[in-house]
C-alpha cells in the first residue's frame, strides 16, 4: 500500500502573501479617503504601469511573444472610451470594460495577421500594426484627425470626485490584470504556455495547441493595454495620436519588466514600482533620462536576467501560488524534497 | 506627376530600400537576430557623415571611406562586446539589448544634434536627371543608388557562395555546433557578419541622408521599410530582398500619386496585404541572405 504522491500549488508564503495582497489592495482602495487628490492622481499612474507591465510581460514572459505593438491597443482603449462617452453617450466609467472588450475584438483579427511572423521579425510586425491603427485613426475626422480629441462628458464632476473614481477604476483594472495573469498561469493554459516557452515543439508534439494558445495571450494582453489606454484618458481627459500610438510604451513596458524579472507574476508590479519612483528622479535629466533607461534594461538583461525580483527572492519565495511542489509518499530511504518548480 | 513616373521613382527608391533590409537580412541570415536597432544605425551613420562633412569640408560621398570602415568595426565590436552575449535558444535577450540599444543611439543622438531635420548635401550631382520624356525624369543620384543596391547584393551573394569565409559564415548559421567541432570560430564569424551588415547599414544610411532628410527619430522608420522590404520579398532571399524593396517604393509612390498624404500608409498596406495572402514572401527561400 503507498501513498500517492501529492502536489501543492500553495505553499507557506503563498498563503501569508495572498492574505497580505488582499490587504493591501483594501488599503490602496482607501488612499482617496486618506492624502489630497493630487497625490491620488500621481497613484493612477503608478497603476496604468502596473497593468502595462503585467500585460506585457504574460505576452513576452509567459507568451514568447515580444510585441512593440501594445500602443496600438493603448491607442483604441484611449480613443474607445472618449468616442464612446462623447459621441455615442456611454457612461465614461463603464466604458473602460467595454473598450478593453473592443480592443480584444480587435486584437483577434490582428493576431492571425502578426502570428504570420515569429521572433523578432514578430516584433517589427507588430510595430507595424501599430502605426497603422496609428495613420487610420488619423484619418478619421470624428476622431479629431492629428490633434486629438478632449474628453467633454466629464467635464460637469467635480474634479476631486473625478479622480476618485478614475482611481477606484484605475486600482481595479491593475487587480483585474494581476489576478487574470494569476488565474491564467495557474491554469491548464498557464502549463501549455510553460510547455511552448520552454520548446514550442515538442509542446505542440504533446497535444497543446501552440497556436490557440498563443492567440488567447495575445487578446488577453490587448484587453488589458486598452483597459489602460482608457484609464489615461480618464486621468489625462485628452487623447493625442502622437502620445497614445508612441513607441515609448512600449519602452517603459520592456524597462519595467526587465528590470522587475521577466517571467514572473511579481517582476513586473515590482518594476513597475521601481519606474514609478525613479521617473520623477529622471526627469530632471530631460533626454539623458532614456538614455539611461535603455542602458539600464540592457545590462539586466545581460547581467541580471531573473530582474530584481529573482535577485531578492532566489527563486524560493513566492507571492502568487503558481509552482509546484512535489511531496513523494514515506520512502524508508527518504530522499531530500523535491525542490519547487519555476511556474 | 504621372502614374509611370510614380512607377519608376518608386522602383528606384525600392533600391534604397533594398540595401536598408541587405544588414538586417545578413543579420537574421546568420545569426537569427533580428536587430530592432538597425534603423538607428542607418542614422547613427549618417549623423557620423554630417559631423565630418560640416568639420572637414568633406563631400558626403568622400565621408563613406570613413564611415563605412568606421560603422563596421563599431559592429564587430557591438557584436563580440555585447551581442554575442545575447546568443541562445531564446530570441529574447536580443530583441531587449537590441531595443535597449536603439533607444539609447536614439536619445543620444537628440541630445547632441537636437530633433532638427538634417540632409547631407551634394550639390548639382543630387538634382540632376536623365529626362525620358516630357514628364519622365530619372535622377542621378537614385539611378547611383540602385546600382549601389544590386551591385553589394550580388557581391554579397557571391561572397556567400563563393569564398572560404562566405562558405564559413554559412556553416556557421547553419549548425553552429558542428562548426566549431571543425575549428570554426563562431564568435568570430558573428562578429564579422555583424560588421559587414553595420557596412552596409552605414552606406544606406549616409545615401539615404543624401535623397531625404533625417533626424534622431527616423530611425524606426527606416527600420521598419526595412523590415517591410525583407518579409514582401521572402525571408532568406537576394532577389526577394531587391524585390520586396521595389514593390514597397512602387506601393509608397502609387499611394503617394493617388493621395499625397497616404505614402507611409500604402506601403505598410501592401506589406499586410502580402502578410495576409503569401505570407512566405513573393520569392519564396534560398540563399541564407
Amino acid at each position: 500500500m503507498t501513498e500517492p504522491v501529492t502536489i501543492r500549488r500553495a505553499t507557506t508564503s503563498t498563503r501569508v502573501s495572498g492574505g497580505l495582497l488582499v490587504l493591501g489592495v483594501v488599503a490602496l482602495a482607501m488612499l482617496p479617503y486618506i492624502v489630497v487628490p493630487s497625490q491620488v492622481f500621481g497613484v493612477i499612474d503608478l497603476l496604468v504601469f502596473v497593468v502595462l507591465a503585467t500585460m506585457w510581460n504574460l505576452l513576452a514572459g509567459y507568451g514568447g511573444m515580444v510585441s512593440v505593438g501594445q500602443q496600438a491597443y493603448i491607442g483604441i482603449g484611449a480613443y474607445g472610451l472618449v468616442y464612446l462617452a462623447d459621441q455615442v453617450g456611454v457612461d465614461a466609467f463603464l466604458a473602460v470594460p467595454l473598450v478593453a472588450i473592443l480592443s480584444a475584438a480587435i486584437a483577434i483579427p490582428v493576431s492571425f495577421l502578426a502570428f504570420r511572423l515569429v521572433g523578432g521579425y514578430f516584433a517589427i510586425g507588430t510595430w507595424v500594426i501599430a502605426e497603422v491603427v496609428r495613420l487610420l485613426t488619423v484619418q478619421v475626422d470624428d476622431l479629431g484627425g492629428g490633434s486629438g480629441l478632449s474628453l467633454r462628458s466629464l467635464s460637469d464632476i467635480d474634479s476631486k470626485l473625478r479622480i476618485a473614481y478614475t482611481y477606484w477604476f484605475a486600482l481595479g483594472v491593475a487587480t483585474v490584470a494581476v489576478v487574470a495573469t494569476y488565474l491564467l498561469i495557474r491554469s491548464r493554459l498557464g502549463i501549455a504556455l510553460t510547455a511552448i516557452r520552454d520548446e514550442p515543439t515538442a509542446a505542440a508534439s504533446n497535444g497543446v495547441e501552440v497556436t490557440r494558445v498563443k492567440r488567447i495571450v495575445f487578446v488577453v494582453s490587448a484587453a488589458g493595454c486598452g483597459a489602460a489606454g482608457a484609464i489615461l484618458a480618464l486621468s489625462s481627459l485628452r487623447v493625442q495620436p502622437d502620445s497614445v500610438y508612441s513607441v515609448q510604451w512600449t519602452a517603459f513596458m520592456i524597462f519595467m519588466v526587465v528590470i522587475g524579472g521577466v517571467g514572473t507574476l511579481e517582476g513586473p508590479v515590482v518594476g513597475a514600482v521601481l519606474f514609478f519612483l525613479l521617473r520623477e528622479w529622471l526627469a530632471q535629466f530631460g533626454v539623458i533620462y532614456l538614455v539611461v533607461l535603455g542602458a539600464v534594461a540592457i545590462v539586466t538583461t545581460l547581467f541580471v536576467p531573473q530582474g530584481l525580483w529573482g535577485l531578492v527572492s532566489r527563486g524560493r519565495l513566492r507571492l502568487f501560488a503558481v509552482g509546484h511542489t512535489v511531496r513523494l509518499p514515506a520512502d524508508p530511504n527518504p530522499t531530500p524534497p523535491a525542490r519547487p518548480t519555476r511556474p | 506627376m504621372t502614374l509611370v513616373n510614380a512607377i519608376v521613382q518608386g522602383v528606384l527608391l525600392g533600391g534604397m530600400y533594398a540595401l536598408f533590409a541587405t544588414g538586417l537580412s545578413l543579420m537574421f541570415g546568420v545569426m537569427r537576430v533580428v536587430n530592432l536597432a538597425h534603423g538607428d544605425f542607418a542614422v547613427l551613420g549618417a549623423f557620423f557623415a554630417l559631423v565630418l562633412v560640416d568639420s572637414a569640408g568633406l563631400s558626403p560621398l568622400v565621408t563613406l571611406l570613413i564611415v563605412v570602415p568606421g560603422m563596421a568595426a563599431f559592429g564587430y565590436l557591438l557584436q563580440r562586446g555585447l551581442l554575442q552575449r545575447t546568443v541562445g535558444a531564446s530570441p529574447l535577450p536580443a530583441l531587449l539589448v537590441t531595443f535597449g540599444l536603439s533607444i539609447v543611439v536614439q536619445n543620444l543622438l537628440l541630445q547632441l544634434f537636437s530633433a532638427d531635420q538634417r540632409r547631407l548635401q551634394l550639390g548639382s550631382f543630387e538634382t540632376g536627371s536623365f529626362q525620358i520624356a516630357d514628364d519622365l525624369a530619372i535622377g542621378y543620384f537614385p539611378a547611383v543608388v540602385f546600382a549601389i543596391a544590386v551591385a553589394l547584393l550580388v557581391g554579397l551573394s557571391l561572397f556567400l557562395r563563393r569564398t572560404q569565409l562566405g562558405r564559413l559564415m554559412r556553416a556557421t548559421s547553419d549548425d553552429q555546433e558542428t562548426a566549431r567541432l571543425m575549428g570554426v570560430d563562431s564568435r568570430n564569424m558573428y562578429a564579422l557578419a555583424t560588421a559587414i551588415a553595420f557596412a552596409t547599414v552605414a552606406l544606406a544610411g549616409v545615401l539615404n541622408g543624401v535623397q531625404t532628410n533625417f533626424s534622431p527619430a527616423s530611425g524606426p522608420t527606416l527600420l521598419i521599410f526595412a523590415f517591410e522590404a525583407v518579409i514582401i520579398g521572402g525571408l532568406g532571399n537576394l532577389w526577394g530582398t531587391l524585390l520586396g524593396g521595389i514593390v514597397l517604393g512602387v506601393a509608397q509612390n502609387v499611394g503617394a500619386w493617388i493621395e499625397p498624404a497616404q505614402q507611409v500608409l500604402a506601403g505598410h498596406l501592401v506589406f499586410l496585404l502580402v502578410l495576409a495572402l503569401r505570407p512566405q514572401g513573393l520569392i519564396a527561400k534560398g540563399a541564407p541572405v
